[in-house]
């Protein structure tokens, strides 16, 4: 006899024969009839009408009967909320049982019938059970606390369970703990501002000890909270990574992912000069490629959490690239995940592998898989710029099998590739045009015509080529249409004579028959355009593309962090933050990285900083911490002999700064006594900042009036996007003084006024010293050059790039925004000679993975030549060694915001097949080497 | 938490369905059929959101196990339970099908009040579960007492796996090494990933509560995390076997292989998992394989495949079977093999060679004239690899010494193939099986 007959269908009446048969006197039928009922209950028929009935069988001392009935209570109590009350009696016996199974069931059940009358009767019960001398029991009562929440947190409280709740905490039993932590975990979501789960250092010990005793899922209870715990320093959070790194482990994945979860989190608050650092770095790597021989459903959770651990730390899994090759028996979406991880890896070092792969992957046979991989070579060609000459031979091959979507999906790579780097594969084009009719999917079409306007001058048949675009020109997608406009706009401004006819054709038809507002705008713009000044046509449509960037799908860093923090969890599976998929006010408590708390000087490697900068706002808010933020900002407090930024003091005052909002209110409050190192009296100013270096400078007569480089200038705001207003520019200093030279045109046809500037937030604090001043109307072709001076003392907030810098200009039409990069040399202050005995000092000091090095091709300079030059920007040559045949220069220099650089610059004047020179800086924020290393380059070679 | 499970056969009928939370209605039974189940595109992801609801699945032969969530639950966690649900029924009626799905579900009811309470896991080891919970209805009104508590005890204590009381006449333990060798080779025979993940398998039919000590060979290297250097390696005088990483079964206690790299614990009754391992390091491949494509005209290819045995001579693969997939237009298939069995298997798309047994250092090889149709068709062979299974079985002596109830197994090596050094007489009860699986390989690219 099996079960498996309840599920078979039956006939009408089936409800008045279960009746008959519930009501039955004979046990067995009775437990049959109650099986029906759940059988029927499953599959989805109403069966609520047999209520009275069920319920009467409940009054039964047998187990196996008295579990079905309760099933059924649980499913239809809600429905019948009168009736249910029926069973309470049941419950409160059943809760005075003597078999502890017997009153966990009772309890169990009860907190999920969810009928407030219910309810009321539930709280004695669930007292007695939460003081139950069985653990059984009591663990059970943990969970039903939750339950009661749920249903009425109000009553919970006043019934003071809570309190109960927190005291298991403490319980003999691991199992209980784990339980009671589930619940207070959920109980406290619900109340964020509650201090319900109050986390000590002694609970946490408590805790920890649970741990290495509970069940693999009360591992996982206790691993989810331990994370939401900050905890107060840097010693305790190393000690409880110690007790946690254990459970990497554990065979079951969950626990491992939660314990990587509060290991990635307290991380963030150890020093990165701490051994134990380095050694829980390469605890990680092993367990997160265990997780991949894992069931697939589980690579696909780990991969999708990998894949944030290596966007945030990317050292972690940097040498583990196989692992992520795909298999053959692979699902496809464990294949997508591992191609994703693949290209993040992608370096230097493993191109030559990676494309290997990609090649092979690109030959596979789901379709999505295959353009994911085709995607990924020429996302590897615009990260390493070594390998793009091979990828695009790759590309080339692929498009050589003729297979319809590689071919499209290539040229829209290849596309990014002429972006990337202009003028170095066009030849490829012929290959590229000789597949033209194949394209069918916009994105291909729109890429290929982009190609072919971008070097019409190159492609003898462009118009030809463009043209047969045309013919169906209303059938294409906007986004091809747009791009045809554009590409053939361009090819008219590069062969005027022969291409009239076909840029007055699409002219008209975007104009005339489309009803794309986007198209049509854009039709009128260029028409007037080539009609009114066909030179700031060109300049308009033929201007330089700004760079694309290297890494795409990038997740926000502040995301990234809260993600960090979820990992294990669905958030962590959809990179999504819980609110986006979480409904009403539960479980999204917004989360966030642990500031780091140790004193010392953070050496954030230059790998981590992009996506490693904790948020602005943190330093706004907790003005303590001493992390990369406020070692950027820095004020130097002694003198330069002090070398780099000293410990506690220093940051305190950079976080100052941040509150007050500027130097202006600081300057001689009381508590800004002069430090009593002060020998120079010159230094006072100093620690006002450079916004008052200038005067500093005059009084230490170290600067030179000669000023730094000035690079030429540049177009920040073509007059395309500013509705008629060009703006071009650069950075001067001199004699202590930045400024930023403007020239502002006017393109449009009205009279521009009311100029205003304002820069965002930005690394070194860079802010007006003046407003913008604009003297009279800018009339049409009017052209206004104007220096705006410029101060670091505005608030800091670090950029990526950490020289970027965003501009808002307003003038009477509107407001327009553009960024730019400031060479870094303007921030270099004229005290930056450091002593040679400091410089030596300073040197040992500084770790040793601080250093930074580079290489300056082509520079044929002599020793004195290269110091000289570098001394009028303000990079001063310490000393100088002649170590066989090579000058050695040693050199430092000085940021505004007091950060120190070091250098060693090697030339080597005898080597002819070498003329360059090596650098090697060290610094102890290593993420402004690369910008230093660039300055060094700008000033040299011009 | 889980809101809620349910269990669907093939067609998308529910079989079980169990409510854990109020947030989860009867309409997400629906949703997850009518989005997954009967949904036209093959399956891109476990995890499907469908109107704020999230729906995590597993399939077990043609049954569907889904849990359901509106919260941020820990997916992993939720994953490792549906295994765990997988694992326990298993225990409880053998395989899962819609048959013995229907004819157990109280059961299926039961245990599911049990192991997830308000979407929560609980005690989930079938050792514990079934001292209460039986196929055959409860036992629990004619319990006394003592055993009420003991039950409960073991389901909340710190050794939820296993009960106390246990006796056998004979004190046994097997130890199986299952291992697997995964590699990747280019089409021209240049290793580009290799790597061995095993699974130590560990039976055990031990009174009482036996205190065992794994004390894995002392040559281990544990990579990469410092703990063992080369002084140790040299020092032994043996060849040192490096892991990556391992893992651990719940019983093991991970505090004191982290700090003392000993494997000690109490076994559950009976047969699971003690440890998976993984390295990369210094991986000997038991044999090679090496394909030869050729295409003759259009319609034919030829295939050579040698094998080589790579292992010292006196020791023995068994039960070798290796795997030569086959085009999807193959008409036809003629082949030779030196030694063994050779069959083209058309409903598998690949030809199957079998030997019973090969010594190592030897040499073997097939070859194949395989028919094709012309075909305009643009469907693609997938061009899976060329996969390759034995077993390498031997008596193998564990020294072991039973100390009142603690037990030590010392030393037991990882590698079969690092197994043949030391051998020693075999005590009659203890038998050391592996077995190794070795793929995949890829075959040459065909134009």
């Amino acid at each position: 006899m099996t079960d498996s007959k309840y599920f078979t269908t039956t006939k009408k009446g089936e409800i008045f024969e279960l009746k008959a048969e519930l009501n039955s006197d004979k046990k067995e039928k009775k437990k049959e009839a109650v099986k029906k009922v759940i059988a029927s209950m499953t599959v989805g028929k109403d069966v609520s009408a047999l209520f009275p009935d069920v319920v009467n069988c409940m009054q039964t001392d047998n187990l196996e009967l008295k579990k079905l009935v309760y099933l059924y209570l649980m499913n239809y109590a809600k429905s019948q909320p009168d009736m249910a009350i029926m069973a309470v009696n049941t419950f409160v016996k059943d809760c005075e049982d003597p078999n502890p199974l017997i009153r966990a069931l009772a309890v169990r059940t009860m907190g999920c019938i969810r009928v407030d009358k219910i309810t009321e009767y539930l709280c004695e019960p669930l007292r007695k059970c939460l003081k139950d001398e069985d653990p059984y029991v009591r663990k059970t009562a943990a969970v039903c606390v939750a339950k009661l929440h749920d249903i009425n947190a109000q009553l919970v409280e006043d019934q003071g369970f809570l309190d109960t709740l927190k005291d298991l905490i403490s319980d003999s039993n691991p199992m209980v703990v784990a339980n009671a932590v589930a619940a207070l975990s959920e109980i406290a979501e619900s109340h964020p501002s509650s201090n319900l789960l109050d986390l000590n250092p002694q609970s946490i010990n408590k805790l920890l000890t649970a741990l290495n005793e509970c069940t693999e899922w009360g591992q996982i209870f206790i691993l989810d909270c331990l994370a939401n715990y900050t905890p107060k320093d840097d010693r305790e959070a190393q000690s409880i990574c110690e007790r946690v790194t254990p459970r990497l482990s554990h065979a079951n994945s969950a626990v491992v992912l939660s314990a990587v979860k509060v290991l990635m989190k307290f991380m963030e608050m150890l020093s990165k000069d701490l051994d134990y650092y380095g050694t829980l770095l390469k605890k990680l790597a092993p367990p997160l490629v265990t997780l991949l021989s894992a069931e697939p459903e589980l690579q696909y959770v780990a991969l999708r959490n990998i894949n944030l651990i290596v966007q945030k730390r990317p050292e972690v899994l940097k040498h583990e690239m196989k692992v992520f090759f795909v298999k053959y028996n692979d699902p496809i979406y464990v294949k997508l995940e591992k191609l994703d991880i693949m290209i993040r890896l992608a370096s230097q070092a493993n191109i030559a592998q990676v494309l290997a792969e990609l090649k092979e992957y690109a030959t596979e046979v789901d379709v999505d898989f295959v353009r994911k991989a085709v995607r990924a070579i020429g996302r590897c060609a615009i990260k390493v710029e070594q390998s793009a000459e091979r990828c695009v031979s790759t590309l080339l091959d692929l498009i050589q099998t003729k297979v319809n979507y590689v071919v499209q999906e290539a040229i829209v790579v290849i596309k990014d590739i002429f972006r990337k780097y202009p003028n170095k594969y066009e030849s490829v084009i012929a290959t590229l045009c000789e597949n033209l009719d194949s394209l069918d999917e916009p994105e291909a079409r729109a890429a290929m015509i982009w190609i072919v306007g971008e070097y019409a001058e190159r492609i003898d048949n462009a118009d030809e080529l463009l043209e047969s675009f045309l013919e169906g020109f209303h059938d294409e997608s906007a986004q091809v249409q747009l791009q045809l406009l554009t590409a053939i706009v361009k090819l008219f401004l590069k062969k005027p004579t022969e291409t009239q006819e076909l840029v007055q054709q699409v002219l008209s038809l975007a104009t005339q028959d489309s009803d794309n507002p986007d198209l049509r705008d854009r039709g009128y713009i260029y028409w007037r355009l080539l009609s009114t000044d066909p030179v700031a046509a060109k300049e308009v449509v033929l201007a330089e593309k700004p760079l694309i960037s290297e890494e795409t799908d990038l997740i926000e860093p502040t995301l990234l962090d809260e993600l960090i923090c979820c990992i294990g969890t669905l958030a962590s599976v959809y990179h999504k933050p819980p609110s986006a998929f979480v409904e009403g006010g539960r479980g999204v408590v917004h989360k966030s990285l642990p500031p780091r708390t140790a004193s010392s000087e953070s050496t954030e490697s230059p790998e981590t900083a992009p996506a490693g900068a904790p948020p602005g706002e943190q330093l706004d808010t907790v003005p303590t911490q001493g992390d990369l933020l406020g070692d950027l900002l820095n004020l130097d407090l002694g003198p330069p002999v002090s070398g780099p930024p000293l410990a506690t003091s220093a940051v305190q005052m950079g976080a100052v700064d941040l509150l007050g909002g500027g130097l202006d209110s600081l300057i001689g409050a009381p508590s800004f006594v002069a430090p009593p190192a002060a020998a120079v009296p010159a230094n006072l100013g100093a620690p006002m900042g450079s916004g008052l270096s200038d005067l500093f400078d005059l009084t230490s007569g170290v600067g030179t009036l000669s000023g730094s480089y000035v690079a030429p200038k540049a177009v920040w705001l073509p007059a395309m996007k500013a509705k008629g207003l060009e703006i071009s520019g650069t950075f001067t200093r001199q004699a202590g003084s930045i400024s930023m030279d403007l020239q502002l045109t006017n393109k449009a046809l009205q009279v521009m006024t009311d100029f205003a500037i304002q820069f965002n937030r930005n690394s070194f604090g860079l802010a007006p010293a003046a407003p913008l001043q604009v003297h009279a109307p800018l009339s049409p072709t009017q052209t206004v050059e104007i220096s705006l001076p410029l101060s670091t003392a505005g608030s800091v907030m670090k950029t990526e790039p950490l020289n970027s810098l965003q501009v808002a200009v307003k003038n009477n039409i509107d407001v327009f925004y553009f960024s730019t990069l400031y060479p870094l040399h303007i921030l270099f202050v004229e005290d930056g000679k450091m002593d040679r005995q400091m410089f030596l000092a300073t040197w040992k000091d500084i770790p040793n993975e601080n250093e930074a090095q580079f290489q300056i091709r082509d520079c044929p300079l002599n020793a004195e030549a290269v110091s000289s030059r570098l001394q009028s920007s303000s990079i001063f040559t310490v000393a100088r060694r002649n170590v066989e045949g090579q000058d050695m220069l040693y050199q430092s220099l000085k940021l505004t915001n007091g950060i120190w650089v070091l250098a060693e610059l090697r030339i080597q004047p005898g080597n002819p097949s070498f003329t360059g020179l090596e650098l090697s800086l060290k610094c102890r924020a290593p993420e402004v080497s690369q910008h230093v290393y660039q300055a060094y380059e700008t000033i040299l070679k011009n | 938490m889980i809101g809620g499970l349910f269990i669907y056969n093939h067609k998308g009928e529910v079989l079980i369905s169990r409510v854990y939370r109020d947030d989860i209605g009867r309409n997400a039974v629906d949703a997850f059929r009518v989005n997954v189940i009967h949904a036209r595109q093959q399956v891109r992801s476990p995890v499907t959101n469908i109107a704020r609801t999230s729906f995590f699945h597993v399939k077990r032969s043609n049954i569907w196990l889904a849990a359901v969530t509106k919260q941020n639950v820990n997916a992993a966690m939720v994953f490792e339970f549906l295994y765990k649900m997988c694992d326990v029924m298993a225990a409880y009626f053998g395989k899962i099908s819609e048959e013995n799905i229907k004819n157990n579900f109280v059961l299926i009811y039961e245990l599911l009040d049990e192991i997830l309470d308000f979407g929560y896991p609980q005690n989930s080891e079938t050792g514990a579960l079934k001292t209460f919970i039986t196929q055959q209805g409860i036992k629990s009104q004619h319990q006394t007492k003592e055993e009420q508590s003991q039950i409960t005890s073991q389901v909340t204590g710190q050794i939820g796996w296993r009960r106390e009381g246990i006796k056998y006449r004979r004190n046994e333990l097997f130890l199986d090494v299952l291992e697997s060798v995964n590699l990747l080779m280019s089409p021209q025979g240049q290793v580009l990933s290799a790597h061995v993940s095993g699974r130590v398998v560990m039976k055990s039919y031990l009174s009482g509560m036996p205190e065992c000590k794994f004390g894995m060979n002392d040559k281990i290297v544990i990579e990469k995390q410092g703990k063992g250097t080369a002084d140790e390696t040299s020092k032994s005088g043996k060849q040192s076997i490096a892991i990556d990483d391992c893992t651990f079964h719940q019983c093991v206690r991970l505090s004191k292989f982290d700090s003392e790299r000993s494997i000690s614990f109490i076994p559950p009754d009976g047969e699971f998992e003690l440890m998976r391992y993984r390295t990369t390091k210094d991986i000997i491949l038991p044999f090679r394989v090496i394909p030869l494509v050729r295409e003759v005209g259009r319609t034919k290819l030829e295939v050579k495949v040698v094998i080589k045995s790579n292992f010292k001579p006196s020791l023995l693969a068994q039960k070798i079977e290796v795997r030569i997939p086959t085009p999807l237009n193959t008409s036809g298939v003629q082949v030779i093999c030196m030694k063994g069995k050779a069959k083209y298997k058309a409903s598998e798309n690949a030809i199957v060679w079998k030997i019973k047994r090969m010594a190592g250092m030897k040499e073997s090889q097939i070859s194949a004239e395989i028919e094709l149709l012309p075909t305009n068709d643009k469907k693609k062979w997938a061009r899976p690899p060329i996969s390759m299974n034995f077993e390498v079985r031997q008596r193998r002596g564990l020294e072991q010494c039973v100390l009142g109830k603690t037990l030590e197994i010392l030393p037991v090596n990882l590698c079969t193939y690092h197994l043949a050094d030391d051998e020693t007489e075999t005590p009659e009860r203890s038998d050391f099986n592996s077995q190794t699986h070795f793929f995949p390989c890829r075959l040459p690219p065909r134009n």
